[in-house]
């Protein structure tokens, strides 16, 4: 064991703190209204767009470290420690975190090691600095767990792709310039090789987006409908009918970011500080012990996560290190605990808990209860908790699968 | 950066760990559960030659001078395999007690004879991690009475340490008058614990306790992370074989895995116990190098293991059906283990208490 960090490192973090402290402060002029993105303190020193912002980490290196320079990254060689040591320092100093979303997390990955150069020229950039949105177009009405049931056709016409069928829990569309969508295109073949890998710009004429309003009474996600939807022909990502091998490739990128351990113990230390100033009859709720034993069990359980999130970063330093069944865990494990915690401050704060939108007496801008929500939707969505035992069952301790039902592809 | 056990540590794990199942099947749990002491006595031996008594003890005494990481390695094996021996109470509270409170000579005398096998100790730590039955312990100058209840380690004693609520701790002699030694029976029979009645006994308290916990605190929590480690063993012992046997047991022409309901028992038990490796090496990490997390992590690690093995408890035996609740295949050896670990050294809601008190002041 060895958790000291070399001199190269303890160098890199007084680099990333000093950057912090002098963009400490730091706003958007364009910031977006959703309560989970990172707040910025009161001080507001420094105005700029997002997509400035996400320049500024690139060229510090802080941002796309790995992605070729002549794709708008920083051209350095992925660094596991490093982007630890800067998501740790951003969160301390509540310095905003670069952008995330689907096309950043899971295309341009998947552009980087199955797209065309072309494909990489012309997406990867853009995307990279937010001026290019993604959302992504897998689910259907009916294939959801079952996402290799998905029917939305596709058909080459003259050199072009006409795409006809509905998607659905698309969270962004409406703001998305482009969707990475994965279409019916080999309609005579088995079940998950007829499947191919499209990009389809969000202005092309026969899509139409409805937002969902979903429990927390916001427009998360959308269905999208398709109707005789044109493209070039060129914009597949792999071969025709290799759709689901691509698809998978970014799934693995969506499981592990969903609920990093870090923020789940800022999330406990603000539950700390709310439970000293909330009270019940009087009586601070850190004081009454049924609810103080709820918080430490909790707290025993983050810092479980938290190391084993070191577990599974050293992991990645020293190959060797097994940790297969470790990683499988993590969304699973992650979503139930963050939607658990969110659940402990509402039973602290009572009915007050229970205020939500612009209420009087509201509490944190009415965050506990919303993402508390949020998390069940997540929980939900990228494979529910009920897939993730399959996967931890199945591919982690190899017990057999759950034999075909005859008749049913 | 390396978050984990190091080879010598594995290495070590794995003698344990291979000599346990080489020498300790079910038939000779069941044998040692029938208080058939020869076996006992040989896995003791067994496991004392492979180095466990001297594992804590500084080298200028003649042992190892490892550390409480290392110590989790080795009680996590021993967890595992149901290792039927003393070693949380004579080899790891004991030196730690002595090392933190002890005089020089007291060092040299004790220390030394632990290292080459001369002096074990029971271990009675419980006026401090909550006393029950009325039990209380009283120092008066050099001698000692009262009651301490659930002492460690005590079949192959030759000397007891105790200590007070105020964290005192000193030293008697199994030998010396006005020991009244009562075994008691739980319900795990690898390991065994006895109640000391005491009067007016030869106590020497070991001279830093006199007026500091601090000794007693960091023996206790070095304590709760072994019991954690050990529980860690045994529950991925369970899992281990409820995975096993639901890939072989056939009900309805299929392995019983392959139903959801008994593999996503399977997959919540691994989804529980395995961020669990990773909590107890940081607590014991944290013994040396993290000063200021030491005892909550050890809190943490005591109470948070106690709940989630005794999770993997239950549902292991519920993977096996009926088999999983007879003495054919000794199952219950390793949730009787995990049951008498959560109750020992605090149970889980005093330990909680504790851990929400050092945050608080």
């Amino acid at each position: 064991m060895d958790l000291h960090y070399s001199k190269e490192y303890l160098d890199f973090e007084k680099e990333v703190k000093a950057f912090c402290k002098k963009y400490d402060g730091v706003t958007f002029t364009d910031a977006s209204k959703n309560p989970l993105a990172s707040s910025s303190s009161k001080k507001k020193k420094i105005q700029i767009t997002r997509s400035e912002w996400q320049k500024i980490l690139i060229e510090q290196g802080y941002f796309a470290r790995a992605v070729p320079k002549e794709y708008g990254g920083y051209g350095g060689e992925p660094d596991i420690l490093k982007s630890r040591i800067i998501a740790t320092e951003f969160s301390r100093a509540k310095t905003p975190a670069p952008m995330g979303g689907q096309g950043i997390d899971m295309l341009v990955p998947t552009l980087l090691e199955m797209g065309t150069d072309q494909q990489k020229e012309k997406y990867i950039k853009p995307t990279l600095h937010g001026e290019m949105i993604w959302c992504q177009g897998y689910s259907e009405p009916n294939a959801g767990s079952d996402l290799a049931a998905l029917q939305t056709k596709g058909e080459l016409i003259d050199g072009e792709w006409v795409i006809n069928g509905q998607k659905i829990w698309t969270s962004t569309a409406q703001y998305s310039q482009m969707m990475f969508c994965l279409v019916r295109t080999e309609p005579e073949a088995q079940k998950h090789s007829g499947i191919s890998y499209l990009l389809i710009p969000m202005d092309s004429e026969g899509i139409e987006v409805r937002p969902l309003v979903d429990m927390t009474m916001k427009a998360g996600f959308n269905e999208v409908f398709f109707t005789d939807v044109k493209i070039p022909e060129t914009n597949i990502v792999g071969k025709r009918g290799e759709g689901w091998a691509v698809a998978n490739a970014t799934l693995g990128h969506e499981r592990g970011s969903l609920a990093p351990p870090d923020a789940i113990m800022n999330r406990v230390h603000m539950l700390i500080d709310l439970m000293k100033e909330e009270k019940l009859d009087g009586k601070p709720l850190i004081e009454h012990p049924i609810y103080r034993d709820r918080l430490m069990k909790i707290q025993g359980k983050v810092m479980a996560s938290q190391s084993h999130a070191l577990r599974l970063l050293s992991a990645k330093l020293n190959p060797g290190q097994d940790v297969k069944v470790g990683k499988m865990i993590q969304k699973l494990v992650g979503t139930e605990l963050r939607h658990e915690l969110e659940g402990l401050a509402i039973d602290v704060m009572g009915e007050i808990g229970v205020l939500y939108e612009d209420s009087p007496h509201l509490r944190d801008k009415g965050s506990w209860q919303f993402i508390y929500m949020y998390f069940l939707g997540l929980i939900i969505g990228g494979g529910t908790s009920q897939i993730q035992k399959n996967i931890i069952s199945e591919r982690g301790l190899g017990l057999p699968k759950e034999p075909k039902i005859q008749g049913v592809q | 950066m390396y978050f984990g056990l190091s080879e010598d540590q594995i290495f070590f794990q794995d003698n344990i760990k291979k000599f346990l199942e080489e020498n300790l099947s079910v038939d000779i749990l069941r044998k040692i559960a029938a208080d058939d002491r020869t076996f006992a006595n040989d896995i003791h031996d067994g496991i004392v030659n492979l180095g466990i008594n001297g594992l804590l003890v500084p080298e200028e005494f003649g042992g190892l001078g490892l550390d409480i990481l290392f110590a989790a390695a080795i009680s996590e094996a021993l967890g595992y395999g149901a290792g039927a021996s003393p070693f949380i109470g004579s080899y790891v509270m004991a030196p730690l007690a002595i090392i933190g409170g002890g005089s020089d000579e007291q060092k040299q005398n004790y220390l030394t004879k632990i290292a080459s096998n001369e002096v074990k100790f029971g271990v009675g730590f419980s006026a401090l991690t909550g006393a029950r039955d009325n039990s209380e312990i009283q120092i008066k100058g050099n001698k000692i009475s009262g009651r301490s209840l659930f002492v460690l380690d005590y079949e192959y004693a030759t000397h007891f340490l105790i200590s007070d609520i105020n964290g005192c701790i000193g030293i008697i002699d199994a030998q010396a008058n006005g020991i009244d030694l009562v075994e008691l029976k739980t319900i795990d029979r690898t390991r065994n614990v006895c109640e000391l009645i005491l009067k007016n006994v030869d106590f020497k308290i070991l001279e830093q306790t006199k007026n500091s916990k601090n000794t007693a605190e960091k023996v206790i929590d070095a304590g709760r992370i072994m019991l954690a480690a050990d529980s860690l063993g045994a529950a991925q012992n369970m899992i281990n074989k409820a995975v096993d046997y639901a890939k072989e047991r056939k009900q309805f022409g299929r392995a019983i895995g392959s139903f959801q309901a008994v593999k996503h028992m399977c997959a919540e038990m691994v989804a529980e116990l395995e961020p669990c490796y990773a909590l107890v090496w940081h607590a014991a990490h944290a013994q040396k190098h993290l000063p200021n997390e030491a005892r909550l992590m050890a809190c943490q690690a005591k109470s948070h293991l106690s709940d989630v093995t005794k999770e993997v408890a239950k549902k292991s035996t519920e993977v096996h059906g009926g088999m999983g609740f007879t003495d054919l295949l000794g199952l219950h050896y390793w949730f009787k283990r995990i049951g008498l670990n959560r109750q020992l050294l605090g149970t889980p809601e005093r330990v909680r208490e504790e851990a929400a008190l050092l945050q608080l002041n």
